[in-house]
């Protein structure tokens, strides 16, 4: 089972609404999660509706509580992942806790720790050598943001269990996603052996484990789907394994093109019309309500069915990668805090995470 | 017919978008906006429909769909405009564009500054080529450092550009200087000469920080990439004058009298957020908006007929169905001739219960008709439904827009059931784009509710 979760999709694909849902969704039975952003948005935040967050960790939720369960257990098991089987016991959610890695201030961490720079730290901040190092050598930027990552799942308590059962990444979009993860490369040309490059070692370790997930979000749109085929395909080249792919935003499909074969053969149109109207939708006569509804209805449904078509095709397009899927329904109020306990209920409701 | 839409509808001015693309004053139009929100789509339609209005115009476009590029005839990274084929060019204008190659670009700049050997010492330098190939903000510096080059070769009436998929929208204006900032900074400037920092007054204790830091640096990227950086800085700074002076330059040309930004967005809460935001930080920069272009609005042809209505008139259906199939099982299986089941009675129940009588009370009282008939009719009411949601959902996501900012011109755009991959879609959404809200082509005139150009729904509607 994957303990490192790494989400990417799109820009507007809802990468960041599906990662913290992701986070829910493992932080049940007692399990901790967190939720870790990178690029500074500060969009987990807003998700939870929660103040900006600091770069620290700090708990933002409590996971779901499980559903077919009558008895609370203990917050927190004794190993947080084999729950017990017998009894059909109901445990009390887990907690999300959440994290914005700042670069620079992982670096400053990093320098701390092997150097012990003190005041000299803060020099260099002013100077503007921090925001040097971590800007201008991208690879370096990379690997301290997934070092604090891989770091936050290796981390062990003092009773050496695991303080997180799961960390989820709310990662950059799938165009930089291989670049991102792929730091060996990165820091190749910059750091041949010293810390960086141990760091980046030890990253890259985590990451090609099965250790690992890869988590590709998409919409049944023909660039968010060409994007996530490619994205497969570059990761996969950079010998990181994709876990699955997430189709976000979901719509049932009403009516079909088969449907509006009905309608325009046979002249079903005047039976509609009827039909609306014993709705109590006004006349089904020329010009009664229910007939200069028809055409306006019609429209609607031939974009409708239009839509449907794609959809079908880029799910298509999709299956064919071969990965797992998970489907998300669109939340037609957009996403709350309940829409997201919503969205992980059915993460976990379509297959185990 | 929604409670919301009968309330206060901060109404925006409507953003003139062909009083805009026509005038020949107007020589750069931005297209920015978050991500996903079909900027690269708006800047290419926009080019179309200005050249075919006569202008000479070219669309730097950063990362198109494969097949919008396929069909522009720009999937060739060549980093020089292509005309592109296909536009009617009556008005004697022409459409020109290109997608941008960022590494190409910077290349360019090195190339075109250095004698051959020095521009190939630099190219092959290992910081430039991490710095040209990946850094962020490169993009977004290219994209404007093409902007100025295309400005400054003066063979096009209008510039139309698209802004790179950031992170935020805001890093595009970020960016450049963050580049040119920190390569002609304090920092650059210390790695290069320490000695004459250290030599003035008060700084020596700075020095030796300095080069202990430096030797910090060292140790954790490697000597050599500071070398190699300090080897690359000299070079690119004695060649032209520093970044920082370009980034400059490229912002004043985005402040210039003849520039207008279009922030572009969807009609969802997290893209108006950020349309919000670089709103009020064009205003701080001085930088002229000429509006918003929300992109993906639903409308529809039927709207004087609310969700909630359309919902109960379904459920009624359904609930017919259910009733006849226990009825009369063979009738449930029956086909689709609409044949006169339905008397004349339908007619009049339907009319009297406009009136008032609700849906369900009214189809108690009729024959049944055509259990498939009844079904589509279900599905379309229920589509419907749906679709009036996401109508008011929308208008309450742009209304907030709006209220913070009633002062941006805004022009709506009507969703596409579809992907947009060729001229003929581009020119279509060319034309939602300049449709003014006061347009009369409005079929429903019983709609209290088309003041707004969601009735531009009922194009193709015949």
């Amino acid at each position: 089972m994957s303990r490192l979760h790494v989400v990417s999709g799109k820009g507007g694909t809802g990468k960041t609404t599906v990662a913290a849902a992701l986070a829910l969704a493992l932080a049940t039975e007692g399990r901790r999660t967190l939720l870790v952003e990178v690029e500074g948005r500060q969009g987990i935040a807003q998700l939870f509706e929660t103040e900006a967050l600091p770069y620290e960790e700090r708990k933002i939720a409590v996971g779901p509580a499980s559903e077919d369960a009558s008895r609370w257990g203990s917050p927190r098991t004794e190993s947080g992942r084999d729950s017990p089987r017998g009894g059909g016991g109901r445990r009390a959610g887990g907690e999300v806790h959440a994290l914005a890695i700042d670069a620079e201030r992982a670096l400053l961490d990093y320098l701390q720790m092997f150097y012990k720079l003190g005041s000299a730290g803060r020099a260099l901040k002013k100077l503007g050598a921090i925001d040097f190092a971590t800007t201008i050598a991208p690879g370096l930027r990379d690997v301290l943001l997934t070092g604090k990552a891989c770091e936050a799942v290796r981390r062990k308590d003092k009773s050496g269990k695991f303080v997180y059962d799961a960390v989820v990444m709310d990662a950059p979009p799938t165009g930089r996603i291989t670049r991102f993860l792929n730091v060996n490369d990165e820091v190749a040309g910059l750091a041949k052996i010293g810390p960086i490059h141990n760091q980046a070692q030890a990253v890259m370790r985590v990451l090609k484990s099965p250790e690992t997930a890869v988590h590709l979000v998409t919409l049944l749109e023909e660039m968010p789907v060409q994007e996530t085929a490619d994205g497969v395909e570059e990761l996969r080249a950079a010998g990181i394994s994709v876990g699955s792919i997430v189709i976000n935003m979901t719509r049932p499909a009403l009516l079909d093109n088969g449907d509006l074969d009905i309608i325009a053969a046979r002249g079903a149109r005047t039976g509609v019309a009827k039909a609306l109207s014993q709705a109590g939708l006004g006349g089904a006569r020329r010009g009664g309500l229910a007939d200069r509804l028809i055409d306006p209805l019609l429209e609607q449904a031939r974009e409708h069915a239009e839509r449907v078509e794609l959809e079908r095709a880029e799910h298509a397009e999709l299956t064919a990668i071969g990965l797992p899927t998970y489907e998300l329904e669109l939340l037609p109020e957009g996403v709350d805090l309940a829409g997201l306990y919503h969205l992980a209920r059915d993460l976990r409701k379509q297959r185990p995470i | 017919m929604t409670s919301d839409d009968t309330t206060l509808d901060a109404s925006a001015p409507w953003l003139e978008v062909d009083a805009l693309i026509d005038n020949p004053r107007t020589r750069i139009v931005v297209c920015c906006g978050s991500g996903g929100v079909g900027k690269t789509t708006t800047a290419a339609a926009l080019g179309v429909r200005a050249a075919e209005r006569g202008r000479k115009v070219v669309v730097l476009t950063i990362d198109p769909a494969r097949r919008l590029a396929q069909s522009m005839g720009i999937s060739e990274l060549d980093n020089v405009p292509r005309q592109v084929k296909g536009v009617d060019e009556t008005a004697g204008g022409e459409l020109h564009a290109m997608m941008l190659d960022m590494k190409r670009t910077f290349d360019e700049i090195v190339e075109g500054h250095a004698d051959a050997d020095r521009a190939r010492a630099i190219l092959e330098n290992p910081f430039y080529q991490s710095l040209s190939a990946g850094f962020a903000g490169t993009q977004e510096y290219m994209a404007m450092e093409k902007l100025g080059q295309l400005r400054a070769s003066d063979e096009w009436d209008l510039i139309i550009v698209d802004t790179p998929p950031s992170r935020s929208a805001l890093d595009f204006l970020d960016a450049p200087k963050r580049l040119g900032s920190f390569l002609d900074g304090k920092f650059i400037r210390v790695l290069m000469a320490p000695a004459k920092v250290g030599g003035r007054a008060g700084m020596k204790f700075l020095n030796v920080g300095m080069s202990m830091m430096t030797g910090t640096l060292s140790k954790l990227m490697g000597g050599q990439l500071l070398r190699d950086v300090q080897t690359f800085v000299a070079a690119m700074d004695t060649m032209f004058g520093g970044f920082r002076t370009r980034a400059d330059a490229t912002y004043r040309l985005l402040q210039a009298p003849g520039t207008a930004f279009l922030v572009v967005a969807a009609p969802e809460r997290d893209a108006l957020r950020e349309a919000a935001y670089f709103v009020e930080r064009l205003a701080a920069e001085q930088m002229p908006l000429a509006g918003l272009v929300l992109n993906r609005v639903h409308g529809s042809g039927a709207a004087q007929l609310s969700a909630e209505r359309a919902l109960a008139a379904a459920e009624a259906l359904t609930e017919r169905m259910a009733e006849d199939a226990d009825a009369d099982p063979d009738r449930a299986e029956n086909n689709l001739e609409p044949t006169g089941i339905v008397d004349l009675d339908g007619g009049k129940a339907g009319s009297r219960n406009a009136g008032g009588l609700s849906p369900a009370a009214a189809a108690e009282h009729v024959a049944p008709t055509s259990a498939s008939a009844a079904q589509l009719a279900a599905g379309l009411l229920r589509l419907h439904a749906e679709r009036m949601q996401v109508l008011s959902r929308e208008r309450r996501t742009r209304d907030r827009f709006t209220a913070l900012h009633p002062e941006v011109p805004v022009t709506e755009v009507a969703a596409l059931p579809g992907d947009v991959h060729d001229l003929a879609g581009l020119r279509a959404i060319g034309d939602r784009l300049a449709l003014n809200g006061t347009d009369t082509d409005d079929t429903h005139s019983d709609n209290t509710d088309s003041h707004d150009a969601h009735s531009d729904d009922t194009h193709g509607n015949d």
